[in-house]
Order: C-alpha cells, then sequence, then structure tokens
C-alpha cells in the first residue's frame, strides 16, 4: 500500500459511496424546493409590495406590513375581519369562563410533565380558541361577518354537518341493510363530480323563481322570497352544496374504519347486554376516533380553501356574504391588487396552519394513543 | 341572426359601402391577415361582432376573431394582456371611460390621422359628444365609437295609463309610480308583476344606476360642475345628505321589485321588462329596441324620459340638501334637477399599438366598417345588438326605426329622450380619471352590494365609498388626480 494513502480515483470512489444517499436525493430535493419552497417566498415578498403595471413590464413599490395593516386594521378590515358589533354583558362571562378553563387546561398539562414546546404549543392553541371565540360573538352574533368569519363558519358548521352525516350514512351501510353495496356507490358519487358543475347544479336548484323546485315553492307562497338575498341563507345553501359533494369523502373513510373494527368485541358487547348506543359509542367510536380525527382534519383544510362554489353558486354574494378567503385573495387578484391577495392569501395560511396543528396536538396524535 | 325586416336594407348597405371610398377595404386587401379581438361575454356588443366579421372576411379577406370575457374581468385581461407584453388581443371593444389607463403606459395607437382620412366613416355624422369626448383623449383620436350610452328611465304606457300617472319627472315620481304598480298582473299571465326593476348585481354592469339617480341631488351647475369630486380637493361626493337621499331611493326600489332583484344582471332585468313583468326600469338605450324584437310582449307599450331628478340638490357648502331656486338650480326644469349621466361613454373599439401594420390596419377597417352609417343605422335598431343610437343621422332620420319596427311615435319618444339626455347642459360626463375603474368598480360596487345586502346601513355604506375612494387618491397622488379629473370636465 503506498504510503500517501489511496489513489485519487479510489477516494473518489469512496467519497461517492458515502454520499450516494444525499445525491440521489439533492434532485428531488431540489424539485421539491422549486415547487413549494419558493412560490411560498415569492408570494411573502409579494404580499409586502404594491403591484402596478407600467409602460414595458410591471413595477413593485416596497410598502412594508401596509398589505396586512389595511386587512386588519384599515380600510379591508370590513372586508377580512368583518364589522363587529355591540358588546353584551353575556359576552364578558363567557370569555371570562373560556379564559378560565384554558388556564386549567394549560395548568393540567404542566402537572402532566409535558415540555416546553408542549406548553408554547398550548398556549398558542388557547390564544387561538380566545380569538375565534371573540370573532364569533363580535362579528358572526352581533357585528357584519368578513371573509375569514365566513370562511371559519363554512370550516366549522360544514364540517360538523358533512361528519354527522357521513358518519351516520357508514353506520346505516354497516348495519346490514339490504341494498348497502347499492348505497355505497351512490353516496360515493358526487365526490366524482366538479365543483363547478355542483355550483351550477345547485345554483338551478335553488332559484326560486325559474328553478325546478319553483311550482312547489310557489305552492306554498314563497314567490316573493329569494334565499339568495340573504346573507345567512346564502351561506346555508353554499353549506349545503358544500356538504353535497364532501359528504361522500367522510363516509367512504368512515365506512372503512368501521369495517375494520373487530365484530367479535362488538357481539361480545351485545351478548353483555349493551344497546346498540352502547356498542357505539364503547366499542365501535373509541376504534373508529383516529380515523374519525384524521378525516376531520383533511376536511379542515380542504374546506379553508373552498372557492368554486361560492364563486359560481353566489358570485360571493349577497355585498360580500359568502365570500371565503380563498375568493377574497381571488378577488383581489383579479383587479390586479396582487400584493393584497397575497396577504390574503398568507393569512389563511397561518389561520388554517394554526388551527390545523392545533386540532392535530389536541385531538388526534391522543385519539391515536387511546387506541 | 338579422331579423327579416333588416335584411334588405343591410344588404343595400353593405352593397354601398362595398364601392371604393377613400379607406374601405378593398377586396381580399387582408387575405391571410387574422385580428384578435377582446371584449365581453354578450350577447349583446359581441353579437354585432361576430355576425358582422363573416362578411368583412368576404369583403377583405381579414379573420376576424372575436374573443369574449366576463365584464368584471375585461379591463384586467385586457391591461394584462397588454402590460405584460403578451398581445394576444390586437383590438377591443371596452369602455371608453377606461381609455386613459392604456393609452398612458403606450398600448393604444392614435387614430387621429386615420380616422381624418376615412370618408366613408363620416365622423362628422358622430353625435359631438361621442366624437369629442369617448373618442378622444388629450386632442387625439384612440377610439371608434360603435355604440351610444345614456342611462334613461323607462314606463310602461299601458300601466301609467291605468294608474293615472305621468311618466318620472323626480325619483319620488319613480317610487309613487313602482309603488302603486307593484303586486299586480301586468302581462296577463296571472302572476303579480314589479313595479320597478334594475340591475343591481355585484361584479356586473349595477353600479352605474347608482349615479344615475345621484347626479340629480348631486349635480346642478351644469356638466363641468362635475357629479363624483370637488374639482379642486377631489373630495369624493359620496358622504353627504344628497348621496344618502340617492342611496335610499335605491334602496326603496328594491321594496317593487324582483325577490332576486340584488342577484340581477341588466339581461335579466331586460328580459324581465320585455316580458311584461315590470312598470318602471333603468337602463341603457337598448329597452327601446329590445321592446320591438320578436317575443316582446310590451311592443308599443313603452315611454322613455331622461333620468328623473330632484328638488332639493346638494349644497356643496353644508353638505345637506337644498330647494332648487334660479341660482343653485339654473337648468331645473319646473323646479325639478336633472342630470343625465352619459355613463360608460358607448361601446367603442381601440387598437393594439403592439400589433403589427397589416393586423392595425385591419383592425381599424373592420371598426371603421362597423361604425359606418351603413352597418351601424342597422345595428342600432336591433335590440341584441347592445348598441344604441350615436349618429346625427340616427337621430334625424326616423326610417331606419320604422323599418327596424318601431311605431313613429315609439321611435319619436325613444330618440327624443336620448337627444335631451344628450344635449342638456347638466349632463354627467362619465369619470375618466386614472383607475377609475377601481372607484367605481371595485369600491362604490362593493359597498352598494353590501347596504343591498342588509349588511351595512346608508351612513355606513357612504364612509366606506369615501374611505376607499380617498385611499386610492392618496395612493395615486392627489394632486394628479385633480388635475385629470379637471382636464375631464374642461374646467
Amino acid at each position: 500500500m503506498n504510503a500517501a494513502g489511496p489513489p485519487p480515483a479510489g477516494r473518489w470512489s469512496l467519497w461517492a459511496d458515502r454520499n450516494a444517499g444525499s445525491i440521489f436525493l439533492l434532485p428531488a430535493a431540489v424539485v421539491v424546493l422549486a415547487f413549494s419552497l419558493f412560490p411560498l417566498l415569492a408570494s411573502f415578498y409579494l404580499s409586502l409590495h404594491r403591484f402596478k403595471f407600467v409602460s414595458g413590464g410591471f413595477e413593485l413599490r416596497h410598502v412594508g406590513w401596509l398589505n396586512y395593516k389595511k386587512l386588519l386594521f384599515g380600510s379591508q378590515q370590513y372586508h377580512f375581519l368583518g364589522t363587529a358589533g355591540e358588546w353584551h354583558a353575556a359576552f364578558t362571562f363567557v370569555v371570562v369562563a373560556a379564559a378560565a378553563a384554558l388556564i386549567f387546561c394549560l395548568y393540567r398539562a404542566a402537572r402532566r410533565g409535558v415540555g416546553a414546546a408542549g406548553i408554547v404549543g398550548r398556549v398558542l392553541a388557547a390564544a387561538a380558541l380566545l380569538v375565534l371565540l371573540l370573532l364569533f360573538l363580535r362579528i358572526i352574533v352581533t357585528g357584519v361577518p368578513g371573509t375569514l368569519a365566513t370562511t371559519l363558519v363554512y370550516v366549522f358548521a360544514g364540517g360538523a354537518l358533512q361528519f354527522a352525516i357521513g358518519l351516520g350514512l357508514a353506520l346505516l351501510c354497516t348495519s346490514g341493510l339490504r341494498g348497502g353495496n347499492f348505497f355505497r356507490v351512490v353516496f360515493f358519487l358526487p365526490l366524482m363530480v366538479t365543483p363547478v358543475g355542483i355550483a351550477y347544479a345547485f345554483r338551478m336548484l335553488s332559484d326560486m323563481s325559474k328553478g325546478p323546485f319553483a311550482p312547489l315553492w310557489k305552492f306554498f307562497g314563497g314567490e316573493n322570497f329569494s334565499w339568495a338575498a340573504d346573507p345567512w341563507q346564502a351561506r346555508m345553501v353554499v353549506i349545503i352544496g358544500d356538504s353535497w359533494q364532501w359528504i361522500p369523502f367522510i363516509f367512504i373513510i368512515m365506512l372503512a374504519a368501521i369495517e375494520n373494527v373487530d365484530n367479535e368485541q362488538r357481539e361480545a358487547a351485545r351478548m353483555d347486554g349493551a344497546d346498540a348506543w352502547q356498542v357505539f359509542a364503547h366499542v365501535t367510536w373509541p376504534a373508529v376516533m383516529p380515523a374519525a380525527a384524521t378525516v376531520v382534519l383533511i376536511r379542515a383544510i380542504e374546506a379553508f380553501k373552498i372557492i368554486d362554489l361560492p364563486n359560481i353558486l353566489t358570485n360571493g354574494g349577497p355585498g360580500i356574504a359568502t365570500e371565503s378567503m380563498a375568493l377574497h385573495a381571488f378577488a383581489a387578484w383579479r383587479t390586479l391588487d396582487l400584493g393584497g391577495s397575497a396577504a390574503v392569501a398568507y393569512l389563511l395560511l397561518v389561520v388554517s396552519v394554526v388551527l390545523s396543528i392545533s386540532f392535530f396536538n389536541l385531538v388526534v396524535a391522543p385519539s391515536r394513543r387511546l387506541r | 341572426m338579422i331579423k327579416p325586416q333588416h335584411a334588405l336594407p343591410a344588404l343595400a348597405l353593405t352593397a354601398m359601402v362595398a364601392m371604393p371610398l377613400s379607406v374601405t377595404p378593398a377586396a381580399a386587401q387582408f387575405n391571410g391577415v387574422e385580428v384578435n379581438i377582446m371584449t365581453f361575454t354578450g350577447p349583446q356588443i359581441a353579437e354585432p361582432l361576430q355576425r358582422r366579421a363573416p362578411e368583412f372576411k368576404r369583403m377583405t379577406g381579414a379573420q376576424i376573431n372575436v374573443i369574449t370575457v366576463p365584464f368584471s374581468d375585461l379591463y384586467t385581461k385586457l391591461l394584462t394582456d397588454w402590460a405584460t407584453g403578451q398581445n394576444s388581443v390586437d383590438a377591443a371593444v371596452f369602455a371608453p371611460q377606461w381609455m386613459a389607463d392604456y393609452i398612458e403606459p403606450g398600448y393604444l395607437v392614435d387614430l387621429s390621422a386615420q380616422v381624418a382620412a376615412d370618408s366613408a366613416l363620416q365622423v362628422d355624422d358622430i353625435s359631438p359628444f361621442f366624437r369629442e369626448f369617448s373618442q378622444r383623449y388629450k386632442g387625439k383620436t384612440y377610439m371608434l365609437t360603435l355604440d351610444g350610452d345614456f342611462q334613461m328611465a323607462y314606463y310602461r304606457t299601458d300601466v301609467l295609463d291605468q294608474l293615472g300617472k305621468q311618466p318620472p319627472q323626480t325619483w319620488d315620481d319613480y317610487l309613487s309610480i313602482a309603488r302603486a304598480a307593484h303586486g299586480k298582473d301586468w302581462n296577463g299571465d296571472g302572476e303579480a308583476d314589479y313595479g320597478s326593476c334594475i340591475s343591481k348585481k355585484r361584479n356586473a354592469q349595477a353600479y352605474w344606476a347608482v349615479m344615475s339617480i345621484a347626479g340629480g341631488f348631486l349635480q346642478s351647475q351644469g356638466t363641468k360642475q362635475g357629479a363624483f369630486f370637488d374639482a379642486q380637493t377631489m373630495k369624493p361626493l359620496v358622504n353627504n345628505d344628497a348621496f344618502a337621499a340617492a342611496l335610499k331611493v335605491y334602496v326603496d326600489t328594491t321594496d317593487y321589485g324582483p325577490p332576486d332583484e340584488i342577484n340581477l344582471d341588466v339581461g335579466d332585468t331586460r328580459g324581465l321588462f320585455t316580458q311584461g313583468r315590470c312598470a318602471l326600469t333603468v337602463d341603457w338605450g337598448d329597452i327601446g329596441t329590445l321592446a320591438i324584437e320578436e317575443g316582446s310582449k310590451i311592443k308599443d307599450k313603452v315611454g322613455a324620459v331622461p333620468l328623473p331628478g330632484s328638488e332639493r340638490v346638494l349644497d356643496r357648502a353644508t353638505g345637506k340638501l337644498a330647494r332648487c331656486n334660479s341660482r343653485r338650480c339654473p337648468y331645473a326644469e319646473g323646479g325639478v334637477n336633472r342630470a343625465p349621466y352619459a355613463a360608460f361613454g358607448g361601446w367603442s373599439g381601440g387598437i393594439s399599438s403592439a400589433a403589427g401594420k397589416r393586423v392595425r390596419d385591419a383592425a381599424y377597417a373592420f371598426f371603421s366598417y362597423m361604425s359606418q352609417p351603413a352597418q351601424s343605422n342597422v345595428d342600432v335598431t336591433i335590440g341584441k345588438t347592445g348598441f344604441n343610437p350615436y349618429r346625427v343621422s340616427q337621430f334625424e332620420n326616423l326610417s331606419h326605426w320604422l323599418d327596424g319596427g318601431m311605431s313613429r311615435a315609439a321611435a319619436r319618444n325613444y330618440l327624443g329622450a336620448i337627444g335631451d339626455s344628450m344635449n342638456s347642459p347638466n349632463m354627467i360626463l362619465d369619470l375618466r380619471i386614472p383607475q377609475n375603474q377601481r372607484y367605481q368598480q371595485n369600491v362604490l360596487d362593493t359597498a352598494v352590494a353590501r347596504l343591498l345586502a342588509g349588511e351595512i346601513n346608508i351612513r355606513q355604506t357612504m364612509r366606506q365609498i369615501e374611505s376607499g375612494w380617498e385611499e386610492i387618491t392618496d395612493e395615486l397622488g392627489r394632486g394628479e388626480q385633480a388635475q385629470a379629473y379637471r382636464a375631464t370636465l374642461g374646467q
């Protein structure tokens, strides 16, 4: 052996062997960075600027946090946050009670030996929940919702409705009723229809003057009524359309989860005298809870991005009543307010990430441990 | 599809323009040339362009491709296409009030020389308002007018006769008629009909009606006074008792309209009106010609008046309403101040400076062809074109209208209302300052839509519009905007 070490070719070969993993991963890492991280950074950069077309191209003028300030405190506050209504004495009681409950939960977590990162996460989640509560009381109960509150209504009210019906249908299909296999296919069909098609279909169905239900509506004396002229009714119609499309998704996941539950456990419970509700509450539900928590999380993330239905079904109206945050960002982009649009999109990202991580840590992960 | 009664004059007139004139396109002159023209999703406006494109191709060889986009996207699509250098659009038919935003960066061709040399266009026959205001910017011609636009109030003559009412002179009259007519069957189909139908859909063309109502309350000293801003300070005239009164009228009309009126586009309200379901409407000139279309239930039952006005107008010093007198309302008639609104200014054609020379020439030849009396005199009498009269000859010569199926009395009434609007010394000019689209199509439209939805009240609406307009003015430069505004008013 040469005292000076291995020949250069051997050294190169050794280096390649040692770093083969990284080398093979590099192209994939570059692609991921190019397609996910770069747009994220670029849109953040854009959110700090004012975009303007000028002769021969465009100009980006740095405006700092102005686009965010406009949405949170300035001229677009009504559009994003909404308009706050009156404060009632009862609200104070509700907020104090909620704050006390959250502090107690944090105290219990600290007593259980949760680490510093866990405490920070829980404090953030508690703060988010308090903000949500304030938003609910000041904006939704007594004020006028902006796109943030409207999106949260779609996420929470729509999500809850979809989960309840999806789970109910899954339980029905596993209860041994005749035609169960046929209904599995029928219930799944709406998920395969494009959202734009669903929006147009619901627009037609909900037209009270010319739609297919118009004669029925007139028969009941509703010819001078239009759901699209009332903010809350219009939001409910959007939720109904959205639910029609997404219930099958929850149905199919929950169906698979319920079918995976050991039937012997249920039989044993029944033998011990448990009724149907007790079997569900103490055998089926604990077994399917991880799947349920996961499907709710996926659905919530998807619901934050709702845009097709309110855009086509109601055009965001009446007023801005059915406008979601994604539609708000799109409307700003369409009017060439690219900085404002990027700011709305970033705020949407922050809201959905905080709520999704909180939900994951507080619901999904414990449910898995439970199993 | 052209109607049979239009076919003969159309053929004869087409043959006339095919005769050699100074810049009349020669056969096969533009063989192999393709022109992409963008306009809004019709059927109005796009229809005559699409219908006349094949005959233009037979005459000249030029292939005209009409690209349509929703109205709310038209301004942005054009700006994006031309500013990014994509230049897929060679020419466009759009609102002349947007032209400043396209001309200043150099996206539109100066057509002055071509227009001057174009005897077939008969540019002197185009009414002075459209020729000097809608076609020109800073003394040069950039657009060719294809349509004349004024908003007016239309009423059902048979309904007013039965109610014993006169055509509305004020907005109070308008509401009074709407109230009396609402809920009664006016077309014999057994269903209760509506007192008033006004398009109020957001992100459409509804926001012009707001200024149509507000005009008579806001402007009383003649066209040069302006109705949108204080011309010296650029303080918006949207947060005062006059604008509040106008918004109240606008909201009150909803009580006498279809239940889903706030979601109806102009096509929807026109359909309702021509089906005999509405006693009143506020619209552009299209109603007059749609009323004589096949299938209309209101042929010879429609009257038109310039926009109603008000007996009280804005005192700009106090922000309060004050009763008209000879000093305060010098143009008032019978104590009523009216301010007809040249809303939109008429769809007009402009040509991209980035297009090749042959393409530009072909686009100009096509717009000229569309605007020449031979074609225009026919198209303005067809309801589905969306084109309304804008040539002097179209007002003076009733034969086009009689050929189109309008009775002599209806034609006189219709053209008289447009003529009175156009010749009014207190006419309101469209807002023509840079980025006017943001002021009206974004801020005003959104705030009024929220008001109609019941999300905010009139005071909140006015504050929202005012703060939104002030923010845009401050961003773009108050001095520059004020200068541009004064220039459009001729101050």
